[in-house]
């Protein structure tokens, strides 16, 4: 049973995220700081933990349809074990649209712009380090989601259904 | 029970005749890939200056049984972050360790450290090895760091435990040491560490080890943290009768201070809550903790850092506030005891129900409704205690609402504390 939801209330209203942590990766501190977060910018967190085999995480997301998939890690191993990830996950249909990315320290050195270049370009749509800036990034990231803008929005949000129609168009 | 060597001092005695002379076993964490360098590293060790035990610690991928992993690395792909004893095989390791302690005159304890859930293949390979100090336990090695069910994890170390107990011999006793005191090092209210701690240390005696330590890793304030360990003393000394046993601290497990200084005050409060707390050995850690792995000179100078503090504290004693952790550990051992005769049913049930239930923990076996906070004081408290047999009352609520910057505030309260030149209020 994944750690249960610090503020719990009735399902209706909070878009759920999944977050999660790499197969290689048992650091879980990273991950119960995220789910605070993402819980503060009003998700409701399903947290699979640490050690998170590639199936197993598959077929949590492909059974939820999240409205987010956000993989924390913090072992160094982000950047290898993330392509695997978005990969395998994006080869998922229902899981094609949906938003993904990746946060942590994903290498053994600081933040490398190439390796996160190459995640994004691998099916992420954030990549994030665990540096203060980048959490604010995250932050804006989490506000400007489709379902998820207020009028303080400086553009409204793409739904993705509209999405999905120009890019099958 | 192989091979007809002598037997060194069995490693519970060895920790008592250190404790008699009143000198604190100060031991580290420490494991090489190459047996040369292990041997460098626990030859250091027996020479340093302080009452120390060797360790070897194990490389993660035996620790998850991923033995083409090491295969791969011992084959030159990569390097391992500690001693692949599966890999070496028994007669490597059993020579290394005799000819190590061949070098002095004075007996030399030896323990090899892991973290798995399910340690069948380590165990045969320390027993192979002649080797009589682990440590671990079902809950403490599952919970924290791995997937595997906590049934699982029970059944296996079931099975471990009786193993390494029926190799006991003339001069040979194995000892085990609960890694329940430490759970995920930070976080955890005390009086649930001194349970799991005790809990761990009933289920190795039922499954036939007589020689034990139980652990406790330092928190986040010093007379909490005492009053831990006299509890940890009264629930021992209330369900071990019969086995020699001794506490271990470990020295914070947490977030660790990013300055030398800080990281040597910290180890030294460490060595002085051991000696006032009555415990009789201390794990060890070093000045570049929050960086890399040491090496073995910062290994020593952290050794040698802790016997001196110990030194200098003078003996266990002084009295510190009742604030309720011993009756906490107790009621917590005592509804485990309760469930079921068989304490590896209970300890499945008490999971799975929540009566032990690991604040911010996310196996999945593990219920996750119970929390915790700082209070004012740098106290741990319970902010929700989920379903623990605990009285109405355990739980206070945290000053603000606990939220993101408040947990990691929590998380690096130790470090900033010693960080700062001045202490911070």
């Amino acid at each position: 049973m994944e750690m249960a939801s610090a503020r719990e209330n009735p399902a209706g209203g909070r878009p759920e995220v999944i977050l999660s942590s790499t197969r290689s990766d048992s650091h879980t501190w990273n991950l119960i700081y995220i789910q605070l977060f993402l819980e503060e910018h009003g998700y409701r967190v399903t947290n699979l933990g640490a050690c998170v085999p590639l199936d197993m995480l598959a077929e949590k997301c492909a059974a939820a349809r999240p409205a987010l998939i956000v993989i924390s890690s913090v072992n160094g191993h982000g950047y290898l074990d993330g392509a695997d990830v978005v990969r395998h996950l994006r080869g998922i249909p229902s899981l094609r649209e949906t938003p993904m990315v990746i946060g942590g320290k994903l290498g053994i050195a600081s933040g490398d712009p190439k390796a996160a270049a190459g995640l994004l370009a691998a099916g992420f749509d954030g990549v994030f380090s665990d540096a203060p800036e980048d959490l604010a990034a995250f932050g804006a990231f989490l506000r400007d989601l489709p379902g998820r803008s207020t009028v303080d929005s400086p553009c409204p949000p793409v739904r993705p259904g509209e999405v999905l129609s120009a890019v099958t168009a | 029970m192989t091979g007809g060597e002598v037997s060194p001092a069995p490693f519970g005695d060895l920790v008592a005749t250190a404790a008699a002379a009143g000198r604190l076993v100060v031991q580290p964490r420490m494991g090489m890939a190459d047996p040369v360098d292990m041997r460098a590293g626990l030859t250091a060790v027996r020479a340093a200056r302080a009452a120390t035990v060797g360790t070897i610690t194990l490389d993660s991928y035996t620790r998850c049984d991923a033995h083409d992993e090491v295969r791969r690395a011992m084959a030159g792909e990569g390097r391992l972050n500690g001693y692949p004893i599966v890999f070496h095989g028994g007669a490597t390791t059993r020579a290394m360790v005799d000819s190590v302690r061949a070098e002095g005159a004075e007996p030399f304890g030896v323990q090899v450290r892991h973290g798995s859930a399910a340690p069948e293949r380590i165990f045969a390979a320390i027993a192979e090895a002649g080797l009589d100090a682990t440590e671990g336990g079902p809950l403490s090695y599952c919970l924290p760091y791995s997937r595997v069910p906590v049934a699982e994890a029970v059944a296996s170390w079931a099975r471990c435990c009786e193993d390494f107990a029926a190799s006991a011999g003339p001069g040979r006793r194995p000892h085990l040491e609960t890694f329940g005191g430490c759970m995920l090092g930070q976080m955890c209210p005390p009086g649930l560490l001194v349970a799991i701690s005790v809990l761990e240390a009933i289920f190795f005696a039922r499954h036939g080890l007589r020689s034990v330590s139980l652990s406790y890793a330092q928190q986040t304030h010093e007379e909490q943290d005492r009053e831990a360990l006299a509890a940890l003393r009264v629930l021992a000394a209330e369900h071990l009768t019969g086995l020699d046993w001794h506490v271990v601290v470990y020295a914070y497990m947490g977030v660790y201070p990013n300055t030398v200084s800080g990281a040597m005050r910290l180890l030294g409060d460490a060595a002085r809550l051991a000696v006032r707390g009555g415990a009789a050995r201390l794990i060890v850690k070093t000045a570049v903790e929050a960086y890399r792995i040491p090496t073995v000179a910062e290994n020593i100078t952290a050794l040698e850092h802790a016997a001196r503090a110990a030194e200098a504290a003078g003996g266990p004693g002084g009295t510190v506030p009742d604030t309720g952790v011993l009756a906490e550990a107790r009621a917590l051992v005592e509804a485990v005891l309760d469930l079921d005769p068989d304490l590896d049913r209970a300890l499945v049930v008490a999971v799975e129900r929540g009566l032990l239930d690991v604040p911010y923990c996310l196996h999945p076996d593990n219920r996750g409704r119970t929390r915790a906070h700082l209070d004012g004081d740098g106290r741990l408290r319970w902010s929700d205690t989920g379903a623990l047999p605990l009285p109405h009352g355990s739980a206070v609520r945290a000053a603000s609402r606990f939220g993101s910057a408040d947990f990691q505030r929590a998380l690096s309260y130790v470090a900033r504390r010693y960080d700062a030149p001045v202490p911070i209020t």
